[in-house]
């Protein structure tokens, strides 16, 4: 239980909250007005600090001793600002699922925080939670296994409404869904159908309405268009984009596309083997990455451009991700890293600007997780 | 995928010295019974590819890029499939009226395919270096020791790191990266002349998707054989192919050396697609998005199949399914290996 | 690889099944709102095998509930002048004579009648428990998992460990008259373990779709989960497993009665039992129970395979 003892020290900088278990009524009221308080716009509304997720390996059928952990997500921080799209790609494997469901509250995790206003969610349970889940919101990558195949869509996407009646008085629901239905480009008519009378795109359109039926402030997209189509993912893109700006929503944005994620994000984060290795706006990422794995990762990206194919520089990486049960020393990409020394080895690097760009105002002068940083160009290079 | 069966090896390959092309499908017609009606997957598709040459054949789910190569494989269930006209010719040997003895022969010995899901494809509980091996010991009556040594050789071609210390192995140790190694491998034991990909990195993440596409173009080279590549993704596309086929609603609607769809699309289809990707190397603006939805193989709308989402439809669109003609230049000069099905591909192209 | 064919087929399919804005050639109307329950039926009515089944269970019901009907004859009055070795007479449909006489002078045609009552009773009541008791079991192990799931498992396996008919031949041994609770009381507590292993199963597998997920982050309470989003999308598997046990318990409630520890009554175990002593003289006294039991176990296993088609997923 190495993992508690690290989560103690670790709320130095980070807002403080009541470690009691059993919340009583009087800091739940608390903590629901705060949830319910209003963020301005550009200020951060989800911090996560030091997130961590191991999942038990066991052994035995009755008895179960654990024999080791996957480390799925392994000390991740972050924030969300209103109104912003914060990207998280990586390969499969890098926990940037697991972090998704982390945020959810679909798991809980091993160490660390989540704040949304300032409150622990992760310490939250009854009504305090419940009204972070109605702020809190997910947009799913499957959307043919997303939708309950025996409820009608009215019912999906009046379900939010079931459980949380407070936002739609009974007799408005109907007329409710509809409104979010053709909010989605779906016909309103189609309220009676189920899901399998729909497309791919039409699901997830479904889905997406069922996300915004409460009025939340954050939506964790995971994966959300790479089970459609190459000219429906594009419709849903763009129906995401105007969503938020109408309803002012926040997006954590988790795909495996960097060219996706370059599109509808305003800030990106890389994701390796349950560690952040570099995170900064669209532009920073893209146009001067500084994390080797960033870089290998963006030359690997094939080009809709064939006469890109001769002169781009391809940095192709050697051999497979490594286990998350058993991951490398030090630094987590060095085995598959061309610059790895022995430093790589012997010393986890921080997530931090580096050292040799701290102060300068380059677009280089961002966090990376690399003892080695240097900028490099991958996306244009001639 | 491994197809064995106890024939005598045919003679050895002769290079594909007589010219034509490797393999040329002519107007094949697949089409599927379901409870639902008859569904029209594949409608008159005309592709050829020859030795050391990469095919793409793009198109989204329900386009008939699959269909068409499960028909060239001679592996569709049917019933329910039946392919009511066309012709497959393999060096000029129309296969659909051959023998099921003799494409039993060609398929696997002289065409491989690879799939998308390798660790589907691969048997569960045997090695890999005994699925490898099974190749030669059936096909060329090799014995246990040397078909191992051969299963070996192939898994050190492909990159499989320490090949001889993994060749016992079963294949869900590997990575997916490394199955669908394995998988080319099982592909290329024979020596095959065409091997046909259908979405063989879609699975992989994007960091090995690079090197497996990489061992492929170069495999490619190597054995001068010809590759159907069969994708959804335009970025693959752009790196490996050297001509491109676009399917939509079992058609071909555009067929373009590489360079030149990417940059003057004859076809609006083609032409909403290239729009509607995102680009790595800037933000850009709103995305291009084709509005609507493919079509209903059921109730398959009259005209082009792509009228009802097309911007530039009209009355024409409507009533006449295009005919698959040679772009030109605006001078009427020849473009080689050029074809669009669109009633105004004068217009997409040049204007 | 057939299975890539199937799945571009059932693409195709899929997105003819809908009606997109973008066709207006369309008639959009036409098609209403279809259930997947409403799908499963649609399938089954067009069926002949569920069409063959469910005539002959309902004819099987009606004779269960109005024996009356069919014949006037008591089937436990001994007419000891009807001897046994009178063959039947197979002209007089529906009269007493028709199937001709056990050896004590009963009508076996009324016995016939009357015995269809204790094994559709005994079938349809050992299928309500076992289902009932196996579903909550796999239910509640599938969902909350860990140790909970153990011991149910484990408890599950022990039961399972039990050969069927052995122990439910101990159990009704130790009953001196055993009524149609008593045997169904016994078959359901040795026989309700495949019900649970189904429903585990099934209940594990819908747990983890993303639509239970979505469930859970809206904060839906565990019974909302239970039973609107999980039971219903686990039900089909359970419904054909106990459909077809249905067949299986008839069977089961006619061998314990074969071997004298069935029903102590009219039932078609006791007459086979009693026939088998005869059968070199009087073949009918076996004949027409056996025929009938092996007409209604056979009729429950048609329906179970026809509703097997009709709800299995992968054949949509």
């Amino acid at each position: 239980m190495a993992e508690l003892s690290k989560n103690d020290e670790q709320q130095d900088a980070t807002p403080n909250v009541s470690e009691v278990e059993v919340v009583d009524a009087h800091s739940e009221t608390e903590a629901v007005a705060a949830i319910e308080a209003p963020v301005e716009r550009g200020e951060p509304i989800l911090q996560v600090r030091n997130l961590q997720k191991h999942f038990p390996l066991t052994q035995g059928i009755l008895f179960k001793r654990q024999i080791g952990a996957v480390k799925a997500v392994d000390g991740v921080s972050f924030d969300l600002h209103q109104g912003e799209t914060l990207g998280i790609v990586g390969e499969s494997g890098c926990g940037k699922s697991t972090v998704a469901k982390l945020l959810m509250n679909l798991e809980r995790p091993t160490a660390g925080e989540i704040f949304y206003k300032g409150q622990d969610i992760t310490k939250l349970s009854g009504r305090a939670l419940k009204a972070v889940r109605r702020n809190i919101q997910m947009v799913f990558q499957d959307p043919y296994t997303s939708l309950n195949p025996r409820m009608t869509v009215g019912d999906i996407i009046g379900e939010p409404f079931d459980i949380h009646p407070e936002v739609a008085p009974k007799g408005d629901r109907r007329r409710k869904v509809q409104e979010l239905l053709d909010v989605v480009g779906l016909n309103p008519e189609y309220i009676n159908r189920y899901p399998h009378q729909f497309s791919g795109g039409q699901r997830q359109r479904i889905g997406i309405a069922r996300g915004l039926a409460l009025n939340p402030e954050i939506i964790i997209c995971d994966e959300p268009v790479s089970a459609l189509d190459v000219s429906v993912q594009a419709q849903v893109i763009n129906l995401m984009e105007k969503l938020q700006d109408e309803f002012n929503l926040s997006y954590i944005f988790i795909a495996h596309d960097l060219s996706i994620v370059r599109h509808i994000s305003d800030r990106v984060g890389v994701m390796y083997l349950g560690k952040m290795a570099e995170i900064g706006t669209d532009t920073q990422i893209y146009d001067h990455p500084t994390h080797p794995y960033t870089q290998a990762l963006l030359s690997a990206v094939p080009v809709p451009d064939p006469d890109a194919r001769e002169h781009r520089e391809r940095i192709i990486l050697t051999g497979d991700v490594p286990s998350p049960a058993n991951p490398p020393s030090g630094c987590r990409f060095r085995t598959r890293c061309w610059k790895a020394q022995d430093k790589c080895a012997e010393e986890v690097p921080l997530l931090a600007v580096p050292e040799r760009f701290q102060g300068s105002d380059t677009p280089a002068a961002h966090e990376s997780a690399c003892h080695f940083a240097e900028e490099k160009d991958v996306v244009h290079a001639a | 995928m491994t197809v064995i069966e106890e024939t005598s090896v045919p003679s050895p390959r002769d290079g594909g010295a007589d010219g034509g092309p490797l393999l040329e499908v002519r107007d094949l017609h697949v089409e599927f019974k379901t409870r639902e009606g008859l569904v029209k997957a594949v409608n008159g598709v005309n592709y050829s590819v020859s030795a050391g040459e990469t095919l793409a054949v793009l198109g989204e789910s329900g386009s008939g890029k699959s269909v068409t190569a499960q028909a060239v494989m001679g592996i569709l269930d049917m019933p329910p499939a039946r392919i009511p006209q066309g012709e497959i010719l393999f060096r000029g040997q129309d296969m659909l009226k051959m023998s099921a003895e003799e494409r039993r022969r060609i398929r696997g010995q002289r065409i491989a395919m690879i799939f998308q899901d390798a660790l589907s494809s691969l048997n569960p509980v045997l090695s890999v270096g005994y699925q490898l091996g099974e190749m030669f010991r059936v096909h060329q009556g090799m014995s246990k020791k040397d078909a191992k040594a051969k299963a070996i050789e192939l898994m050190d071609r492909v990159k499989i790191p320490a090949a001889a210390a993994r060749v016992n192995d079963y294949p869900h140790q590997f990575s997916g990266g490394m199955r669908q190694r394995i998988m080319i491998a099982m592909a290329l034991a024979l020596e095959p002349d065409l091997i046909i990909a259908d979405e063989p990195t879609t699975a992989l993440d994007v960091t090995v998707q690079a090197q497996v596409m990489e061992l492929l173009a170069e495999l490619q080279r190597e054995y001068n054989m010809g590759l159907i590549l069969i994708t959804h993704d335009l970025g693959v596309v752009a790196d490996v192919a050297d001509k491109i086929a676009v399917m939509y609603a079992g058609r071909i609607v555009e067929r373009a050396p590489v360079h030149q769809l990417y940059k003057r699309p004859a076809h609006p289809y083609t032409r909403g697609l290239l729009d509607s990707i995102p680009r790595l190397d800037h933000k850009g603006q709103e995305l291009y998005a084709i509005k609507g939805l493919p079509p209903n193989l059921l109730r398959m709308p009259s005209g082009c199949a792509f009228n009802p989402r097309c911007p530039k439809a009209q009355d024409i669109c409507r009533e006449e399914i295009p005919a698959l003609v040679p772009v030109t230049e605006q001078d009427g000069s020849e473009l080689v290996g050029r074809a669009s099905a669109c009633h105004f591909w004068k217009e997409t192209i040049h204007g | 690889m057939p299975d890539v064919t199937k799945t571009d087929v059932k693409d195709a399919v899929a997105e003819a099944a809908e009606t997109p804005a973008a066709a207006p050639a369309t008639p959009a109307k036409s098609e209403k709102a279809r259930s997947l329950w409403g799908d499963a039926w649609a399938d089954l009515r067009r069926s002949w095998i569920f069409i063959v089944s469910s005539l002959l269970i309902l004819f099987l019901l009606t004779i269960t509930f109005f024996p009356g009907w069919f014949t006037s004859t008591d089937p436990i009055l001994g007419d000891l002048s009807k001897h046994y070795l009178q063959k039947p007479k197979l002209g007089e449909i529906g009269s007493a004579d028709w199937l001709g006489y056990d050896q004590q002078g009963r009508s076996v045609y009324a016995r016939v009648i009357y015995g269809t009552r204790a094994s559709v009773a005994v079938g349809f009541g050992t299928t309500i428990v076992v289902t009932l008791a196996g579903g909550l079991v796999g239910m509640i192990a599938g969902y909350f998992g860990g140790v909970v799931d153990s011991i149910l498992s484990r408890l599950t396996d022990v039961f399972f460990g039990i050969p069927f008919l052995l122990g439910t031949m101990v159990a009704l041994n130790s009953f001196e008259h055993r009524t149609t609770w008593v045997v169904i009381g016994a078959l359901g507590f040795f026989g309700w373990t495949q019900i649970a292993r189904v429903m585990r199963g099934a209940v594990i597998t819908t747990k983890q779709a993303d639509y239970v997920q979505a469930a859970k982050a809206l904060g839906a309470s565990t019974p909302r989960i239970m039973f609107r989003h999980i039971l219903p999308n686990s039900l089909a598997p359970v419904i054909v497993v106990a459909t077809i046990s249905l067949g299986v318990y008839i069977g089961a409630e006619a061998t314990l009665s074969y071997l004298g520890l069935g029903l102590s009554g009219v039932s078609w175990g006791n007459d086979i039992s009693d026939g088998g002593n005869q059968i070199r003289v009087a073949q009918w006294i076996m004949l027409y129970p056996s025929i009938m039991l092996s007409i209604t176990v056979l009729a429950f296993i048609m329906l179970g395979e026809a509703v097997r088609n009709a709800l299995d997923p992968k054949m949509r």
